[in-house]
């Protein structure tokens, strides 16, 4: 082994700093902003215990559990109690989706572009840009785990007492922790940050479909899952420390393979073998649809798989579901039971918007990748052919349109084929998939919206994730914050009739197309008249 | 004094062979040319002697310290120019100047504004909108303007125009006669016929001829055009003499330079009129090389 292998990590780090002076700082007010606000909104909106009981009863059953975690303290639901369980499990997994993205990018994804080179023939150890970013990354984690743990404290509510508070934030600084030390093993293993991250994300996934699937129905699968750990700790309740010494334990096996992995092997090099690609373009490759839908292509089979677990995950819980309720009575009251509509159907359409929004990421990742390939300077060398802007934008479109069909689909199958053998009966496949298949204005929309961007002010495209960003918000918590109903009115996710709950109404679908097909026009005619990079 | 020395240096990539044996030589003030097609395994050499890839067989030292043990000292007295040179898109030129600087450990500025000025680099501008030769020459001034012993550039004038490439001449030229040395890898042949004391020539991954200009001259034949008063028919049976061509009066053939003598004396009986001779270029050297082999390359994926 050689010597040196950390000389200059200080300088490296400054530089790391300086890069993303503003990023940084972006994701931790964002974070800790997100947490202090809602726990607010919480408290003004259940300021009584009865209120906070009342909600609790609501949200005992399988699907709620598999969404957001088991709840703990829910005969005294102390707003501590609450935040646990209704905002910890969610915030987690923003923190690990941070932690990849901003590992991948200072480690493989430097290392790709080449810009690790220059760096590595001035006097630099081996492993000084990956103990940079480790310990950079690791000290975000605990400024987010300390500012988020005495910003709660500091809100002066009863519930929120200063251990509890500080456990809430070590458990999301934990969670980073854990996901910082898998991306960075993940960004030696694999050759490309795009690798890098998907495997990342596949574990970032996989966490949480056994947390999930864990926590309805077999305890020991949590266990194996970091957002099982992070909700383990049963914050503001009985304030258990040792899941979070795991975590951390766990993340340190790893950080140690990982800079091990790191100094043995070749720069720009990887562990996991990478085939040798074709000699010959197929005859797909050769038309700029089938360009795109090749760049695409692991991606789109990756996202498929992953929406089909998901779908299925989502469609094992509802089998408890009715059973559940059977028990409760008074649960009848606080949902009154519609004519002829289970209450399984009542949450169906609940997990259905959920999917249908996670399958628009997929959608609009496949129309982003266009401005990736124009950034890169790519997209020269097709429309200096004999491809026009239009055929071009075409391509990314009709492959994003067809990508947010598929991932809707597989998510429908998912959960259809395994609610149907769990429900023995009551709901068909074809209703799940109708269910299901009924979201697709609003992606289109939400294309629309992106084509639009990217074709006219491609600087500000990065609205258009916000836009979802915020559909998810208002959706996946509206409910929960009793959020006015024009705020659901501002996405396109709230004019979707709720199917099997409410019948299917043509003049929202219609409008929602229409208005998406106004976007899209406007985008194309920005597309081929503004200025193209490279 | 030998500055930089590789020993059978063998690198695989998996089952593929990338160098074989390559021996290299680099003395004190001296500027070595190191040439071969795409492909050939120059940029694997050179990023072997920078500690960035691990040699699976042999030797690579800088400095008498090993390559890959003793990066960080070699480094501190080494600069490196790549051929395709990636930056940080949202950095200026003049910030990653300063950043190269500062990890070398320089004090003061060194030759920085002498050398933006006759590279004539707008500093202020962002990295991700400047073109490759813009970036290239970044890292030139990066490199010329740190005080180091040895300077290892591979292909750094790919995306230059004429008139940077003459001002990196000059940097060169500077820096050997400063008593530094200069491991210089190159596609442009006249480049390396001007700058270089010593050349190297690698293919496939194997060291196939070293040594200075004159002496790999022996090695190649010289171009010859020739009128005569007597039409001279017999020259085909003339040993050393290749590629005959006729245009009219005039013959144009090649010969070996060992056998120049002979065949000079020969022409001379039929009366010459008119000679005109063409130095060998290192680019005949270079042809003669990869003539015959058949294929330009090994088609193995092209450069990295
Ligand atoms: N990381 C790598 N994995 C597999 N093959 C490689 C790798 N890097 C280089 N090669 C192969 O090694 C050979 C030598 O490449 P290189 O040294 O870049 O050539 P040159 O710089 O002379 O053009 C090429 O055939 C190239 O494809
Ligand atoms: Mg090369």
């Amino acid at each position: 082994m050689s010597k040196q292998l950390y000389h200059q990590t200080g300088n490296f780090i400054r530089f790391l700093l300086r890069r993303d002076k503003i990023r940084l700082p972006i994701w931790l007010f964002s974070l800790i902003g997100f947490t202090i606000l809602l726990t607010l909104a919480m408290d003004n909106l259940y300021p009584t215990q009865a209120d906070r009981n009342q909600l609790a009863e609501t949200m005992i059953n399988p699907a709620v559990t598999a969404m957001i975690g088991p709840g703990y303290g829910l005969d005294s639901y102390t707003l501590g109690a609450m935040i646990a369980h209704q905002m910890l499990g969610i915030t987690a997994l923003v923190v690990g989706i941070m932690s990849i993205l901003l590992v991948v990018r200072h480690t493989r994804a430097d290392e790709e572009e080449g810009r690790l080179e220059l760096f590595r023939s001035l006097p630099s150890g081996r492993l000084t840009s990956l103990a940079a970013v480790l310990i950079v990354m690791v000290s975000i984690q605990l400024l987010l785990a300390l500012t988020t743990g005495f910003g709660l404290y500091a809100l002066g509510f009863d519930s929120l007492n200063l251990e509890g508070s500080l456990l809430y934030g070590a458990a999301l600084g934990a969670v980073g922790i854990f996901f910082t030390a898998i991306t960075a093993l993940f960004a030696q293993l694999s050759e490309t940050s795009r690798g890098s991250i998907g495997l990342s994300f596949t574990v970032l996934g996989l966490a949480y479909l056994f947390r999930a699937i864990g926590d309805v129905s077999n305890e020991t699968l949590s266990w194996f899952s970091p957002f099982g750990w992070a909700l383990g700790t049963e914050v503001y309740v009985n304030n258990y420390w040792w899941p979070l010494l795991l975590t951390v334990g766990v993340s340190l096996v790893l950080i140690i393979l990982t800079l091990y992995l790191n100094a043995i092997r070749d720069m720009e090099s990887g562990f996991l073998p990478s085939r040798p690609g074709r000699k010959h373009a197929a005859a797909l490759l050769q038309s700029p649809t089938g360009l795109v839908l090749r760049l695409q292509r692991t991606s789109l089979v990756a996202w498929s798989i992953a929406m089909l677990i998901f779908g299925a995950t989502y469609g094992s819980v509802l089998g408890d579901t009715e059973a559940f309720f059977e028990d409760i009575e008074m649960m009848e009251q606080m949902l009154p039971p519609i004519e002829g509509v289970s209450l399984t159907e009542q949450f169906l359409t609940m997990l259905m918007t959920i999917m249908a929004l996670i399958s628009t990421v997929p959608a609009l990742m496949v129309l982003f990748k266009l401005k990736s390939e124009e950034n890169a300077g790519r997209i020269g060398h097709l429309l200096s052919r004999t491809i026009s802007r239009k055929q071009l934008l075409a391509s990314y479109f009709l492959v994003s349109v067809l990508g947010g069909f598929v991932m809707l689909s597989c998510s429908a199958l998912g959960i259809g084929l395994v609610g149907i053998s769990v429900l023995d009966g009551g709901i068909s496949l074809g209703t799940f998939y109708q269910a299901a298949i009924v979201y697709l204005p609003a992606i289109w929309l939400m294309i629309g919206f992106a084509v639009l961007l990217l074709g006219v002010i491609p600087k500000i495209a990065g609205l258009a994730w916000l836009y979802l960003g915020y559909s998810f918000v208002v959706v996946y918590m509206g409910g929960m914050l009793q959020l006015p109903n024009w705020l659901e009115k501002l996405t396109p996710f709230g004019y979707i009739p709720q199917f099997p709950v409410e019948e299917i109404g043509f003049a929202n679908l219609s409008l929602l197309s229409l208005t998406a097909a106004i976007l899209m026009a406007a985008g194309f005619a920005g597309f081929s008249k503004r200025d193209i990079q490279g | 004094m030998t500055i930089l020395q590789t020993g059978n240096l063998t690198k695989k990539f998996g089952k593929f062979t990338a160098l074989d044996g390559v021996d290299i030589e680099v003395n004190k003030g001296e500027v070595y040319g190191f040439i071969g097609p795409n492909g050939a395994g120059k940029s694997t050499t050179i990023r072997i002697l920078l500690g960035m890839l691990k040699a699976t067989a042999g030797n690579a030292t800088i400095f008498g310290l090993d390559a890959w043990k003793d990066a960080v000292d070699i480094h501190k007295r080494v600069a490196y120019v790549p051929g395709d040179v990636n930056l940080w898109p949202n950095l200026t030129g003049g910030e990653v100047i300063d950043l190269f600087l500062k990890f070398r450990g320089a004090k003061g500025k060194g030759r920085r504004e002498e050398l933006i000025s006759r590279f004539a680099l707008d500093p202020s501008k962002k990295c991700g909108t400047y073109s490759k030769g813009n970036r290239q020459k970044i890292a030139l001034i990066a490199a010329f303007s740190s005080e180091a012993d040895l300077y290892i550039l591979d292909e750094p004038t790919s995306g230059l125009d004429p008139l940077m490439e003459r001002v990196f001449q000059e940097c060169v030229m500077e820096a050997k006669n400063q008593g530094k040395s200069v491991l210089l890898s190159s596609h442009i042949l006249s480049e390396v016929e001007r700058l270089c004391d010593r050349v190297g020539i690698i293919r496939e991954g194997k060291m196939i001829e070293t040594g200075t200009l004159s002496e790999l001259r022996h090695l190649t034949r010289t171009n010859l055009q020739v009128e005569t008063k007597e039409a001279m028919t017999d020259l085909s049976g003339v040993k050393g003499v290749h590629a005959i061509k006729q245009k009219g009066q005039t013959l144009s053939f090649q010969v070996d330079t060992e056998e120049m003598d002979a065949v000079m004396k020969h022409i001379s009986r039929y009366g010459i009129v008119r000679l005109e001779s063409a130095p060998p270029t290192l680019e005949d050297l270079f042809m003669r090389h990869y003539e015959g082999t058949g294929k330009p390359n090994r088609g193995a994926g092209g450069e990295a």
